[in-house]
């Protein structure tokens, strides 16, 4: 620490409270996590995570998560494009609402997807009528995960295009490029960094997600449980130990991805010094 | 803007099927939904409205949900401010670290943080002893469902306010402090007045987000009617009993409210906007 004495005051105060705040919110808390799946031995703790129902709920959790991150990706690319890019009518209502998902109690968007895509709901009686289950199904997951995905990657991505600078895009224009090639090559690799932390961002909060989705899964053992569902029903039955056992390996996996994504930041971001 | 130079060679047919798709998939995800909420609500008529938004455990569940909002609210506001004072103002090891601490929450899933709860005030924690001693209820309680509503909403106020205090600098308290301000009137005076819309909008999403948090709470509540229910539990029991009208019903308060939150966020964009 700097021997210079601080001018502003208030570092102790603020710095004490705020240390004691956080220990007594988070770190505590989390670490209670971690001592009691000490206390379990690894045996115990095995059989708990490897168990077949548990390990579909994972995938389920997992694979849903990343699709609808993957939508949110194509989409969020393009409603940034077109907000930063375009003018037409109603666009400040347009960028105003993609919050909604934010704002919008995740039980609330629960039961109205549900309602929308059961098979007698607005959406869901055209889609049933093709034969398309778009509720108590996987792709009932998916739609809720991409509901309340939506924000994550336009929000990251549209300072990042508005701050681009027009000059490359036109010299590329000039020297006989296509559109396409040039934002291939000149935007993309642009907006590919904010790109991925908003997927990143997306698909953690997909993996964790409990109320939008609880509703409208169905939560069939084998079939549409996810994750977080089944560390519920492990407490339902006080169960502590198995929901500790499967919230660890979540928390992980979350940790791991985010992990992940700032680690390949910082070597683009390094790189690009170069 | 820059547009005279950029759309020069810009196809009309592109810009307008982008634009197309965009609005196709807001509709869809976004405003279907929205308009479907009212709609269900008002199904059975406005009496059967008036009626689920005026029933006796509505009202209970709205009473606590305001409760825990605006303790969650007001211990979160101080804690950002004092964090934000604390990363921004001084240099000191471990900056990041803090940093990224105060963002834990964001990472974790609303059940995991209702299940650390369970774990450290609930049977078989280190605390069960002192709690049941002194007769001390927490988890499936009113205390666990504020404990648990603060922690989800812990880093909102903080995430907004940073990043404007940084870009802010340390001058101008420097100076005031040099001549003899206290830190009070420092942060009075000279913080607040170039932060404050972004403290407002702060503390109004991590508002909305403690009225409508349902996993966490879900798990420290223990479901009690009238007791342990807030708006968002209270709408799953209405909604799980077939009550479909009134789950809606219910849920267009907080609707009301969600919508509330995005007008307020767009005006406060447009003020920092035109002050800078």
């Amino acid at each position: 620490m700097s021997k210079t004495k601080r001018v502003i005051p208030g570092f102790r105060l603020t710095m004490g409270f705020s240390l004691v705040y956080l220990s007594l919110i988070v770190l505590i808390p989390l670490s209670a996590l971690v001592i009691k799946s000490g206390g379990m031995g690894l045996d115990k703790f095995l059989s708990i995570v490897l168990n077949a129902r548990t390990l579909h709920g994972y995938l389920v959790s997992f694979g849903a998560a990343f699709i609808a991150a993957i939508i949110n990706s194509i989409f969020g690319v393009i409603l940034a494009w077109v907000l930063v890019r375009y003018d037409f009518p109603f666009k400040r209502f347009i960028d105003g609402i993609i919050d909604l998902p934010f704002a919008l109690p995740t039980a609330v968007a629960g039961i109205s997807l549900t309602t929308l895509y059961s098979e007698n709901g607005w959406i869901g009686k055209i889609l049933y009528s093709f034969g398309i289950k778009s509720s108590f199904s996987i792709l009932g997951i998916v739609i809720a995960l991409t509901f309340i995905g939506i924000p994550f990657v336009v929000r990251t991505i549209q300072p990042v295009l508005e701050d681009l600078d027009g000059q490359y895009e036109e010299a590329a224009a000039m020297l006989g490029a296509s559109r396409l090639r040039t934002f291939c090559k000149v935007i993309f690799p642009e907006i590919s960094a904010p790109l991925l932390t908003g997927f990143g961002l997306a698909f953690a909060r997909g993996v964790g997600e409990y109320g939008s989705v609880v509703f409208i899964a169905g939560n069939l053992p084998m079939k549409t449980e996810i994750a977080p569902l089944l560390i519920m029903s492990r407490l339902e039955q006080y169960d502590y130990s198995g929901a500790t056992a499967i919230a660890l390996v979540m928390l992980g996996a979350s940790f791991l991805i985010l992990f992940v994504i700032n680690g390949i930041q910082l070597y683009n971001s390094k790189l690009k010094q170069i | 803007m820059k547009k005279t130079s950029m759309n020069r060679s810009e196809n009309k047919f592109l810009k307008y099927g982008l634009i197309g798709i965009s609005i196709f998939f807001l509709i869809l995800m976004l405003i279907i939904p929205l308009i479907s909420i009212i709609s269900e609500a008002l199904a059975k008529g406005f009496g059967v409205y008036i009626k689920a938004i005026s029933d006796g455990y509505t009202l209970k569940a709205m009473n606590l949900t305001l409760i825990a909002t605006l303790i969650a609210t007001i211990m979160n506001t101080i804690f950002g401010i004092c964090v934000a004072w604390t990363i921004t103002k001084f240099k000191f090891r471990g900056k990041n670290l803090l940093g990224t601490l105060i963002d834990l929450p964001f990472a974790i899933s609303p059940v995991i943080a209702g299940l650390i709860f369970v774990l450290t005030f609930g049977k078989g924690s280190f605390l069960e002893n002192i709690l049941v001693q002194n007769n001390i209820k927490i988890v499936f309680a009113i205390p666990g469902i504020i404990l648990a509503t603060i922690f989800v909403t812990f880093p909102f106020v903080a995430r907004e306010i940073i990043p404007l205090m940084n870009a802010q600098g340390t001058d101008e308290e420097e100076a005031a402090a040099m001549m003899g301000a206290n830190g009070f009137n420092i942060f009075r005076k000279i913080t607040l007045p170039n932060i404050k819309w972004g403290l407002i909008y702060g503390v109004i999403l991590c508002a909305a987000r403690a009225m409508g948090e349902f996993g966490a709470v879900s798990v420290v509540s223990g479901h009690i009617r009238g007791k342990t229910n807030t708006l968002p539990l209270h709408i799953e029991i209405l909604y799980n009993e077939y009550q479909f009208s009134a789950a809606f019903a219910v849920a267009s308060i907080l609707v009301i409210i969600a919508v509330i939150v995005l007008i307020l966020r767009n005006i406060v964009e447009w003020k920092t906007k035109k002050e800078v």
